[in-house]
């Protein structure tokens, strides 16, 4: 049988035994709910990642998408399968408000249920994961009738959604976006345009696909400040609602990518008069809230969306991990140090130190990032559900600030975990008989979209710091010094991981008055990918010493593979971040001197 | 029609599966599922449900305070009531003493027109609880049955040495189906929310009326246990002309084809 992608025992820990989900059950929106319905969502969401997703994880990445004579896309059948089955599982729509078909499940429930999905087959829950992303901003921004039409079908699984925001000439900086939304006298819009590396901008999986488009309108001033969102379905409905009018939104191309095959990438046009809906060219667009707000509208679930490619990027780590954690104790391979005598029987690799050593690094990570994901997705429900103007604040200035962080530092850690995964398996995981490679091809991707790394970094030191004059850092760092008093009063080794957390507090402190103080913006942000990578480290460190408390004296394998993991990270990696920091403080000018010619 | 299905929680295959000193199942070593073969008799009972919405359908599971996990997914699955037989004195109960014990709770429930289980469970794989069953009941067994039909009576067929055989029984019976049987539906969220307003009721030795110290019923006891020794390596053929000939030699060597099929050769 193979290896289950993620572990139900470390979900139950962080959700229970730490972040002490039960205690939502408390609020209003998810009175209904108990410890009992979350552990069955969490138990199918695991079997259907298991039976359904895993199963056809290596068929989507050997058979790539591609489009038939009629310029339809062609998947592999147990894509549709599977989703078929999430569907009917009403998984997608879990979290929606009751009145939405939803259930109103938190939001940390359901992203832990996602997250199986995602291990199981990163290619196969990005169709689900953009759905629901879509109809979330739909139900956010659109009026009651839009969401009738557009979000419910996609949160009954249905239908599909997109976010088409990227065009070839413009990806991170969406301010030069050209797509362009021609308003129309009964109130519709037109749209022309090509947008590029749209996930999921075409298929055949669900009845219709609703693209989410920002563009500009014609009088829009430029820049960001211009952006609207357009609603923009390939089949417009009838009277009645039902798909019926192809609209003028044509496949252009298949991007051919690295790995994450079985997510359709496309390149798209809008209004080249392929199709004539309503007897002529351009695609029809609805206009979703006021214009000129679509940035605003993004930016809204932004936080949200970026958890989640954090969360995916840990389940693509965890699953390496656990893979490889198998596959050390079954490969034999060389003789304990000291064992002289060649008939002995080899011992299995994870006899060694070495091997042990990469394993805890991929724990450490892995397990690291699924508690950044976690806390942060549990910070969405506080924010939703805060019973007062204090709480409310509190919870959108942490999240504000560790969105950047819960985005890349598992995007950069969790593909290290995989790297080390192949590693691991020696030869044998540098062939695709193994999942492994597949896994780090997988997760290459998310360090790139929903923001650089380094878009990342420029937006953690250049906004979220200096956001309310500091407010959000000093509140994060508050947090980790609350959870060093805790420690102190435990004693031990949780005592000294927490005096070596408040140095590093101190360090964020000293470091960011540094670069902030010297008076010159280009120069504070040049090294911010450092910045960003630095307090990424503390932060983990801190939800380590979290772990490590939240294990207490607990006996068991597990509890003592928290205790091991958590002094791992202060001793091997915390400690890396006195360079970095070192490096910061130093206001290095290299990057910034450096000149293109002397490339 | 009030239909019973046997629900067993076991340790999921892929973890690892340790006894503890006492010979007894660990518990802590793996995650504890619903038996694979158990959903799938659940799943045949709620197949007749759909088809005929007047089918109860219960489900009934002996077991420690966990147990009731894999009843409460059951009951998020489709099932209407569940039954919880919970006793300390039932800890290292042998099959002798679970039969008696799930026999009384189908008498305690009452009214029972059939009884659906697995032919034999993962981790046990002892195979005879149903007919030890339909024996303390007086009812009408079939076992190891595939394509189970239910109606007035309850029909399909059964794998024999050499093809298949059709049975049928009368009602009230005790049925243990295989695992050609449909794999289990999946439960869905609506049926998990709802699961939480259905009956679980749990019972004691005392409210079934069975005495904990079983008289009169001779237990197995497990003396010692052993660990599975390792797998030894397996025989390579290399072939020298003979690869054919030799790896008959072997199979028919293990019984795997008998030496007069291997003849011709
Ligand atoms: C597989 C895949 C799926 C995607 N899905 C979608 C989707 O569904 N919808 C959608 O709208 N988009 C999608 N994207 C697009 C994705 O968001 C962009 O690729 C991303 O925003 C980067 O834009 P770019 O590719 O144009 O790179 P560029 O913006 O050209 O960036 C190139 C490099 O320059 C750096 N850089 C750029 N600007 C700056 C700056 N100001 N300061 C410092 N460094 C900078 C970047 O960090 C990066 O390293 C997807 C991309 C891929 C690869």
């Amino acid at each position: 049988m193979t290896t289950p992608a993620l572990s139900r025992r470390d979900l139950e820990f962080l959700l229970y035994e730490w972040l002490d989900i039960e205690s939502l059950t408390q609020r209003e929106r998810f009175a209904e709910h108990s410890r009992e319905t979350f552990d069955a969502v969490l138990e199918l969401s695991a079997e259907i990642a298991t039976k359904h997703f895993a199963t056809h994880n290596k068929a989507g990445d050997q058979t790539e998408p591609y489009m038939d004579e009629e310029g339809r896309v062609v998947l592999i059948p147990e894509i549709g399968a599977a989703l078929q089955v999430l569907a009917e599982a009403g998984l997608v729509a879990a979290s929606f408000d009751e009145e939405l078909g939803g259930m109103q499940l938190p939001i940390t429930v359901a992203r832990a249920c996602m997250t199986w999905l995602q291990a199981a087959n990163a290619a196969t829950s990005s169709y689900p994961l953009l759905a629901f992303a879509n109809a979330n901003l739909l139900a956010a921004h659109g009026t009651p009738e839009q969401v009738a039409e557009w979000a419910v079908p996609v949160i009954e699984g249905r239908y599909f959604g997109t976010m088409a925001l990227s065009e070839p000439d413009a990806g991170s900086s969406l301010g030069d976006l050209t797509t362009t939304g021609h308003p129309q006298e009964d109130g519709t819009y037109r749209l022309t345009g090509t947008k590029m590396w749209i996930s999921g901008g075409d298929h055949e999986l669900g009845e219709n696909i609703v693209h989410l488009v920002l563009a500009r309108t014609p009088d829009a001033p430029a820049g960001v400040k211009g952006l609207s969102l357009f609603i923009v379905p390939k089949w417009l409905h009838d009277a009645d609602g039902a798909p019926a009018e192809r609209n003028d939104v044509t496949l252009a191309g298949l991007n051919h990518k690295m790995g994450n095959r079985g997510t359709t990438n496309t390149l798209l046009n809008f209004g080249e008069g392929r199709f004539t809906p309503g007897g002529k060219a351009g695609a029809v667009g609805y206009l979703l809230g006021e214009r000129h707000q679509g940035l605003t509208y993004m930016f809204h679930m932004m936080n949200e969306a970026r958890i989640g490619v954090g969360a995916l990027a840990t389940a693509l780590g965890y699953a390496g991990y656990r893979q490889a954690v198998d596959y050390a104790k079954v490969r034999r391979q060389g003789r304990a140090l000291g064992e002289k005598d060649p008939a002995t029987p080899p011992i299995a690799i994870i006899g060694h130190a070495d091997v042990r050593r990469m394993l805890l690094e991929q724990k450490a990570y892995v397990e690291g990032a699924l508690a950044l994901v976690l806390y942060s997705s549990k910070l969405v429900d506080e924010e939703r559900t805060a019973t007062d103007d204090a709480e409310r604040r509190d919870a959108t200035l942490l999240l504000d600030i560790l969105t950047p962080i819960t985005k890349s530092w598992p995007s950069q850690w969790g593909l290290r975990a995989n790297d080390l995964a192949i590693q691991v398996h020696g030869g044998y995981g540098y062939t695709r008989d193994f999942d492994v490679e597949q896994f780090y091809r997988d997760n290459r991707l998310n360090p790139i979209h929903e923001g650089s790394h380094g878009v990342q970094g420029l937006d953690l030191l250049g906004r979220k710091v200096t956001m309310h004059g500091g407010a959000a850092l000093e509140l994060l760092l508050g947090r980790m010094l609350a959870t060093v008093e805790r420690a102190a009063s435990v004693g031990g080794d949780a005592a000294e991981q927490g005096r070596m957390l408040r140095a590093s507090v101190e360090r964020i402190r000293e470091t960011t008055q540094r670069l902030w103080g010297q008076g010159d913006p280009a120069l504070a942000l040049a090294n911010s990918s450092v910045y960003l990578e630095a307090v990424g480290h503390v932060v983990v460190a801190w939800l380590w010493l979290e772990q490590r408390l939240a294990a207490g004296e607990k006996e068991g394998d597990f509890y003592e593979g928290k205790r091991r993991a958590a002094s791992f990270f202060f001793g091997w990696e915390l400690p890396k971040t006195n360079a970095q920091f070192d490096l910061l403080d130093s206001l290095d000018r290299t990057t910034l001197d450096m000149q293109p010619a002397w490339f | 029609m009030k239909i019973v299905v046997l629900i067993k929680q076991v340790p999921d295959t892929y973890g690892e599966r340790k006894l503890t000193s006492e010979g007894l199942v660990d518990r802590d070593a793996s995650d504890a599922i619903i038996d694979e073969i158990s959903e799938r008799a659940l799943e045949v009972a709620l197949q007749r449900k759909d088809s005929d919405k007047a089918t109860e359908v219960v489900v009934l599971s002996m077991g420690p305070a966990e147990a009731k996990d894999a009843l409460r997914k059951a009951l998020s699955m489709g099932a209407d009531a569940a039954f919880h037989v919970l006793d300390d004195a039932l800890v290292a109960s042998d099959i002798g003493w679970t039969a008696t014990t799930l026999a009384a709770a189908i008498r305690h429930i009452g009214d029972v027109d059939l009884v659906i289980a697995g032919d034999a469970t993962t981790d046990g794989r002892g195979g005879v609880v149903p007919a030890m069953i339909a024996e303390h009941l007086g009812l009408s067994h079939l076992a190891a049955v595939d394509g189970l039909e239910i109606g007035a009576a309850v029909s399909g067929s059964q794998a024999t040495e050499s093809g298949s055989r059709t049975v049928h029984a009368p009602l009230p019976a005790i049925v243990s189906i295989t695992e050609s049987a449909d794999e289990a539906r999946f439960p869905n969220f609506k049926g998990i929310m709802t699961a939480k307003r259905k009956p679980l009721t749990v019972v004691s030795l005392a409210d079934l009326g069975v005495d904990p110290s079983f008289p009169e019923l001779a237990r197995s006891v497990i003396v010692s246990t052993a660990e599975r020794p390792p797998r030894e390596g397996g025989r390579k053929v290399v072939d020298e002309g003979n690869a054919a000939a030799e790896l008959v030699e072997f199979l028919a060597s293990q019984r795997l084809i008998s030496a007069g099929s291997a003849k011709g050769v």
